[in-house]
């Protein structure tokens, strides 16, 4: 009886090194951990060249790992060929066969693994529906658009039942409308199918809302792992902070540690700041604080002792649900996103430059990370 | 007014182009009507059908009509000989070129090899030397070869290697080669792998993967270099003769040995006949070259 393992996919300690054709050595992926459970979706979210698709190529069994070792569904890839991985990909430029239809295109795989025919016609007829692509089987892929072609990339890999699903960037070429529909219809059709999903993006919203688990990554390495509340809440490095949405960093010195919070003395204001010690911070450490432009409280005058700032209002810009109100605090500017709860034709109503206004940094929403 | 405002010089140089380009051959199709044995003056179509009559050099009448030396030439068996011998080569090599070279043109897509370089560059060599220079180094390469071989062995009589058609054909093959792997480069030039990649990941083994995705995808191609390599093979004067033998005569060959004797219209018959197949050819390339562009 095959061994069952909790996870789908894992990637224990993975090294690839690509020689560049300027002679040097490149670690696309540097020592990879990660594992995906059965039945979730997983996104690698990074910026180009992080090591997204080289990471997803050697789960597929197209590249093979310089160290360490894959393991689908427990067992260690080794060298296997991609024909004998019972992962499946759905490729960012669909490589549809051009020369044959959507038929045949979503029958191939079946045909791979010797299905009879009836069954053959019974499962690709499935798929069409659910991909809600009936009627275009005899079609070949030039006769379909965009979105269409990527659907039946998508029937084509669907259609094997894989264990694990492996997507690169597959709305990557749709434009946004259609992008935002179809990231509704994936995330649909993987919980009805239950199917381990491991999606490859650059886009942060995408991946935010479809996963439930994101690997955030750069340079070759993961930065964070978690779920997108963890990882848009709980950074846990100032790269996460600013690459997830954005952050006002304040730099200072761990001045005291009580419990779960740090005071910072943060030169630029020259007074501490109090926040949550999500970094591990030690006494007398470099830190900076973090906290997000929508979680600052503007008042007119300090609601506590502790994180309330005094500042001008240095310029703002309207953009319909928020205000982005940009404010002078000593040596800083910080950056605070008021949400326009009130609907006004008056300029007053959204800020002045010049205006004089309290900052208030809620310390529960503010975070201390280790300045790296 | 149109900027680019046709000059008549233009037009003078079209038509005097058109004229040296298809006149010879106009005069030669015509010809092969002629009612004059001696090709020298058109002296109009063979007027009547007819038991055979002539008139000195003139026929008046003939069972064939004005397709008269095409008739002639139907009862030639030297010809049929000729042809059926151009036919065996064209098709031979034709057929193993379009192997080997697809091969090669795939070899060099996808692996990295130390010698690749020069690899490529010897792809150009067998098109840019003088095809003299290569039938006589096919000459000098067999001769020796065989008189080698035979000597070792002591082959005597019918069991000497000689010139002749097999060392026609592989003459031919290694000039046809370059032109194959040339053409199919070009198709390969925008194949993406992913879609090998997709095939593998779905299942297929890498045997399976070239039959059912990359050999459909570069077909067009490996045609297209196939029918440059045959009417290549077909027409194929300089190094045929140098590497040909007794019993092997090619088409070109057979005319080249008539025309030192007498120019019959049946030597207009033959290459009217001839122009025709490889018109059909090269419109057959045309086609795929442009549902390839599609
Ligand atoms: N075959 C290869 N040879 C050499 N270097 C490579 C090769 N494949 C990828 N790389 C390099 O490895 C790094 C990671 O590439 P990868 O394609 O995994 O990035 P990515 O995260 O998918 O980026 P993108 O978002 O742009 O697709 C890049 O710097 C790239 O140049
Ligand atoms: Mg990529």
């Amino acid at each position: 009886m095959k061994e069952l393992s909790e996870f789908a996919v894992e990637m224990r300690d993975v090294v690839k090194t690509f020689k560049t054709p300027e002679g040097t050595m490149l670690n696309a992926v540097d020592h990879v951990n990660m594992n995906i459970k059965n039945g979730e979706f997983f996104s690698m979210l990074g910026s180009s060249g992080c090591g997204k698709t080289t990471s997803l190529r050697m789960m597929a069994g197209f590249e093979w790992p310089s160290e360490g070792e894959i393991y689908i569904e427990g067992q260690a890839m080794g060298h296997t060929p991609p024909f004998q991985r019972n992962v499946n990909t759905v490729f960012q430029s669909y490589a549809l066969f051009q020369h044959m239809t959507v038929y045949q295109n979503i029958a191939f795989g079946l045909e791979m693994e010797k299905a009879p025919p009836d069954e053959i016609k019974a499962r690709v007829g499935r798929v069409l529906d659910m991909v809600q692509l009936m009627g275009m089987e005899k079609r070949f892929p030039k006769q379909l658009s965009g979105g269409q072609q990527q659907r039946i990339a998508l029937a084509r890999a669907l259609v094997k039942l894989p264990n694990v699903l492996l997507l690169d960037e597959p709305l990557g070429a749709l434009d946004l409308k259609l992008r935002k529909e179809m990231q509704l219809e994936l995330k649909a059709i993987q919980q009805k199918v239950g199917i381990t999903f491991i999606y490859v993006t650059h886009d942060q919203e995408e991946a935010l809302t479809m996963s439930d688990r994101i690997a955030v990554m750069s340079k070759g390495k993961v930065m964070q792992m978690g779920t997108p509340v963890e990882i848009y809440e709980r950074p846990t490095s100032r790269f996460v902070a600013g690459f997830i949405g954005e952050s006002n960093f304040l730099e200072g010195t761990v001045q005291s540690i009580n419990g779960e919070r740090a005071n910072v003395l943060v030169p630029a204001l020259m007074t501490e700041v109090t926040g949550l010690n999500t970094g591990k911070v030690k006494m007398g450490e470099k830190a900076v604080v973090c906290i997000r432009p929508e979680k600052i409280r503007i008042s007119d005058e300090p609601v506590s002792k502790q994180n309330s700032f005094r500042g001008a209002v240095k310029t703002t810009t309207y953009i319909g649900s928020d205000t982005h109100v940009y404010v002078e605090v000593g040596k800083l500017t910080i950056k605070v996103w008021e949400q326009n709860r009130v609907s006004s034709l008056d300029p007053k109503a959204y800020y002045t430059a010049g205006q004089n206004l309290t900052l208030n940094l809620m310390p529960e929403n503010t975070l201390i990370l280790a300045d790296a | 007014m149109n900027p680019h405002r046709r000059h008549p010089f233009i037009r003078i140089a079209a038509l005097v182009v058109y004229f040296f380009l298809y006149a010879p051959i106009v005069m030669l199709v015509l010809y092969s009507f002629n009612a004059s044995r001696t090709n020298i003056l058109f002296e109009g179509f063979i007027p009547s059908v007819g038991p055979l009559q002539m008139e000195g050099s003139l026929v008046t009448q003939s069972p064939c009509g004005a397709f008269h030396w095409f008739c002639e030439l139907a009862k030639n068996q030297e010809v049929g000989v000729a042809a059926r011998n151009t036919l065996t080569i064209a098709l031979t090599s034709t057929f193993v070129s379009a192997i080997i070279g697809t091969m090669a043109a795939l070899a060099m897509q996808r692996y990295n090899f130390r010698i690749k370089p020069f690899a490529q560059l010897s792809l150009y060599i067998p098109i840019v030397i003088p095809e003299i220079v290569m039938g006589i180094g096919v000459l000098t390469l067999f001769s020796q070869l065989f008189a080698i071989v035979n000597n070792s062995l002591g082959l005597a009589g019918d069991a000497r290697l000689t010139l002749g058609i097999g060392t026609v054909i592989v003459s031919h093959i290694a000039f046809c080669v370059p032109f194959v792997t040339l053409v199919v480069q070009a198709r390969l030039q925008g194949f993406d792998k992913s879609y090998e990649e997709a095939a593998m990941d779905l299942g297929a083994n890498e045997l399976v993967t070239f039959w059912r995705v990359t050999f459909p995808m570069i077909l067009p191609g490996v045609l297209s270099g196939a029918l440059l390599a045959f009417t290549l093979s077909l027409d194929d004067f300089v190094i045929t003769f140098f590497a040909t033998g007794p019993g092997a005569t090619t088409l070109p060959i057979y005319v080249y040995g008539l025309l030192r004797r007498i120019i019959t219209p049946q030597v207009n018959a033959l290459s009217t006949i001839w122009i025709g197949l490889v018109l059909v050819a090269v419109v057959l390339l045309q086609r795929l070259q442009a549902r390839e562009a599609k």
